[in-house]
């Protein structure tokens, strides 16, 4: 055998076992259990925290809002398309107090006038319809189609 | 990160029609367009390297040292666009450790251990050896260890060891030829599998990444070799600089139909993206492509070249077109690059918009780091030519 | 003699080929009786299999899914990090499309064309299409990315190296690099919340009913009855991700 390949054939297979060496102590716990993937990952994903509890969550204690909702328009509405979040609140009552939006705007997201929704939702002309009052001031949310004096 | 949104918000005023909001933040920028460009320059200059060893074309003997001391400047510096491009730079590794098999990205960390390893620094080695041993001996000091260890105790140069030398080098030149067609054509192949983007996704994109890298690397050779003569005060081997633009001319003939024939091709068949494609050369890319690839990059030097092979003026016009030819060819290459990889993000995925890139100055993406990557190599190169001048090798005696 | 023998090989060498075009054309032939939607089943049927419904028709672009999502999953505030938007959709009479949408349309969206212009008009709803042959988990050259065993397509955030390469792949503009985190960042179709037995924010939310998360496993379900009552496609089925994001009403114009 050539001198040189006496040299360099050892020095490559110690460069390799280093590699393989450094392969086997980095890849992660778990991984390709399943697949290609740390496994564990699921689990991670898993347990992030919540932020929406959930209509049914809010019904627990707010059960006269519930059943009165069911009763117009906005029935099956979820509590949080308007309140915003309420885990934080639904876990500690006391804190985390939700948002009761007044804005016309608001209302608007759904109700303005917006010919891509036509014949789709009861729409108003933001502009046209009483515009110097908030909406709920004559529209209980809850139950919309009954109109304040 | 304030700065980003400030950029993002800017950029956001420059949306043209409609593009998906995520597709604001244009991911790959100017790092990425130098990552195949330099890679290119590495492949096109082992590949010019080789024409001397394997296909015997004695008159580059000049250039052949020179081409491989290039590539593997610049071989070295190839990944740190990449890397420094990471969100996180320092979990690279797991490319190595967990490579996915499906991913084209991926084999990158092997491809490029089995280039810089087997191939570049096995054949630099192999035919320095015996000049290193020589060396050695003549040198003293700081400089005579770094031979010694260089040599890694292989100080045999008996005429049977040092045919040995040629034979396994010529061997690893022969396997590196496929090697440097793998290297950048498998780059091409990042950019050609990703069938989301219509402007990438073409199977001529290896092949065409490998031809445009192989016009890249011979014209980076041409100027370095007139660039290292003119600061060595030596004579330029006219045969050699006539040897190397001849073979740049044809290879670049033939860069110049494969990338017409994608253009064609696509004209023709005019799938669902033409329209927002067509729009995207016309409109954003017009400088970049029609003005700086297409016409100062390719059909200026083929119009140069080309009449050099009927009509020779005296050397020292000959060597102002080669300058100014090969300079052109690797601005030409450099805005190939840029029309793939920022071309490639400036159109919405939904064919109805335009998004806005501009460049940055300072940041690691900026232009100042970017030309830093591209000023490095010459270092690397200049420290390499010191440490193993290709014309002092001694020549051997004969058997 | 000679003759016979040439026969009798002739005979085999038919019957040979008739077993062996027989056994090509029903191995042709039956991959394509399983295809459904160009997505296979997984392996095990007893297990949820995540996928998702969307009804243009029922779509009212009040954006509210999109701020849920926002809020439900740290999404960054700025208007290009989405992991769900709105885009709201005018073709008009001269045959144009006018596409926009705004903040991902979670401030609402206008109709600036006049009607008199208006071909047709619909809002869009976009999100991850959690695809069976996903590109992204595809192009991912570390496995940060995967389709998890109950098809939702998941990030593995401490493990991605942020090479964006999955942001190029994705044919639908779902991922994006999370500015803070520097790894990349999409929809995980809430698989905290799915996992724990609640629907999706984005589901919770919309006031219309046009979201619909269901199992595709599950015969008696939601999603399973939605897809059987209405003509849905995915979008780009020609790129054959296998989506598993399933529109009603949708329009050529839709990309």
């Amino acid at each position: 055998m050539p001198p040189q390949l006496k040299t360099l054939i050892p020095l490559f297979a110690i460069f390799i076992f280093l590699f393989l060496l450094g392969r086997y102590l980095l890849v992660p716990e778990s991984f390709g259990e399943q697949g290609h993937y740390r496994f564990n990952s699921v689990a991670e994903n898993k347990d992030l925290s919540l932020q929406y509890a959930g209509r049914d969550a809010c019904a627990e204690c707010h059960d006269d809002k519930a059943l009165e909702m069911e009763s117009d328009m906005h029935a099956g509405l979820s509590c949080e398309i308007c309140h915003g979040p309420g885990m934080v609140h639904y876990d500690n009552p006391k804190a985390g107090q939700l948002i009761i939006p007044d804005q016309r705007e608001h209302c608007g997201l759904c109700h303005a006038t917006n010919l891509t929704r036509v014949d789709k939702i009861a729409q108003v002309d933001l502009a046209d319809h009483n515009p110097d009052q908030k909406c709920i001031e004559c529209h209980n949310p809850h139950l919309p189609w009954e109109i304040a004096e | 990160m304030e700065q980003h949104y400030q950029y993002l918000y800017e950029m956001l005023s420059q949306v043209q029609g409609f593009i998906y909001p995520n597709e604001l933040d244009l991911q790959w920028g100017l790092l990425i367009v130098l990552y195949p460009y330099i890679t290119g320059l590495v492949a096109g200059a082992f590949i010019l390297a080789s024409l001397e060893r394997v296909f015997n074309v004695k008159v580059l003997k000049p250039t052949y040292e020179l081409a491989l001391l290039t590539a593997l400047a610049f071989l070295l510096v190839a990944t740190m666009p990449l890397v420094s491009h990471l969100g996180h730079p320092l979990r690279a590794y797991e490319i190595l450790s967990t490579p996915h098999s499906t991913s084209a990205m991926a084999i990158f960390g092997f491809v490029y251990l089995w280039y810089l390893m087997v191939v570049l620094l096995l054949e630099i080695w192999f035919d320095y050896r015996r000049d290193m041993v020589i060396w050695a001996r003549q040198e003293k000091g700081f400089k005579a260890r770094i031979y010694k260890i260089l040599t890694l105790g292989v100080n045999d140069i008996s005429p049977k060891t040092v045919k040995w030398d040629d034979k396994i080098g010529y061997f690893i030149t022969v396997v590196g030829i496929p090697s440097a067609f793998l290297l950048h054509g498998y780059v091409g192949f990042i950019f050609g599998s990703i069938k989301a983007n219509p402007w990438w996704s073409t199977v001529m994109m290896p092949v065409i990444f490998l031809f445009s890298a192989m016009v890249s690397g011979i014209a980076l050779v041409l100027f370095i070799y007139m660039a290292v003569s003119y600061i060595r005060k030596q004579k330029i081997d006219m045969k050699a600089l006539d040897t190397i633009a001849k073979y740049l001319f044809y290879i670049l003939i033939l860069d110049f139909t494969l990338e017409g024939l994608d253009q064609i091709h696509r004209i023709y068949e005019a799938e669902e993206s033409f329209e927002i494609l067509s729009l995207l050369v016309h409109g954003p890319l017009f400088l970049t492509f029609f003005i700086f690839q297409i016409f100062l990059g390719t059909i200026i030097p083929l119009i140069v070249l080309g009449i050099l092979q009927f009509y020779k003026p005296r050397e020292f016009t000959r060597r102002v077109i080669y300058l100014v030819s090969s300079l052109l060819v690797l601005l030409g290459i450099f805005f190939m690059r840029w029309n793939v990889v920022i071309g490639g993000q400036l159109f919405s995925k939904s064919f109805y918009g335009f998004t806005d890139y501009k460049i940055r100055i300072a940041g690691s993406e900026g232009l100042l780091w970017s030309m830093a990557w591209i000023i490095i190599p010459f270092i690397i190169l200049a420290f390499l030519l010191w440490l193993l001048p290709p014309w002092k090798k001694v020549p051997a005696e004969p058997a | 003699m000679g003759n016979c023998r040439v026969k009798q090989s002739r005979r085999k060498f038919i019957k040979a080929a008739a077993a062996a075009g027989g056994l090509l054309a029903t191995g042709i032939v039956n991959p394509f009786n399983a295809v459904i939607f160009a997505t296979e089943r997984p392996e095990d049927p007893t297990k949820p299999w995540w996928g998702y419904g969307i009804d243009i028709e029922k779509c009212i672009g009040c954006g509210r899914c999109a701020n849920a999502c926002k809020l439900e999953n740290d999404v960054p505030k700025e208007p290009f990090y989405f992991r769900t938007w709105v885009e709201q959709y005018t073709i008009k009479n001269d045959g144009s499309v006018k596409v926009e949408s705004p903040n991902g349309g979670i401030n609402g969206f206008k109709q600036t064309v006049p009607e008199a212009d208006i071909f047709k008009a619909f809002f869009v709803p976009k999100m991850c299409n959690h695809c069976h042959k996903s590109p992204c988990v595809q192009a991912c050259p570390v496995g940060a990315t995967y389709d998890s065993p109950d098809g939702v397509v998941l990030v593995d955030e401490s493990y991605c190296i942020g090479c964006r390469y999955c942001v190029q792949a994705c044919p639908y503009g779902c991922r994006y690099i999370h500015p803070e985190k520097n790894v990349v960042d999409k929809c995980t179709l809430c698989y905290h919340r799915i996992s724990k037995g609640k629907t999706t924010a984005c589901v919770e939310v919309c006031p219309t009913h046009a979201r619909i998360l269901g199992d595709l496993n599950d015969q008696e379900g939601e999603l399973y009855s939605f897809m059987k009552n209405h003509n849905c496609l995915v979008l780009k089925p020609h790129l054959n991700t296998g989506s598993k994001l399933y529109y009603n009403a949708l329009s050529a114009e839709v990309r």
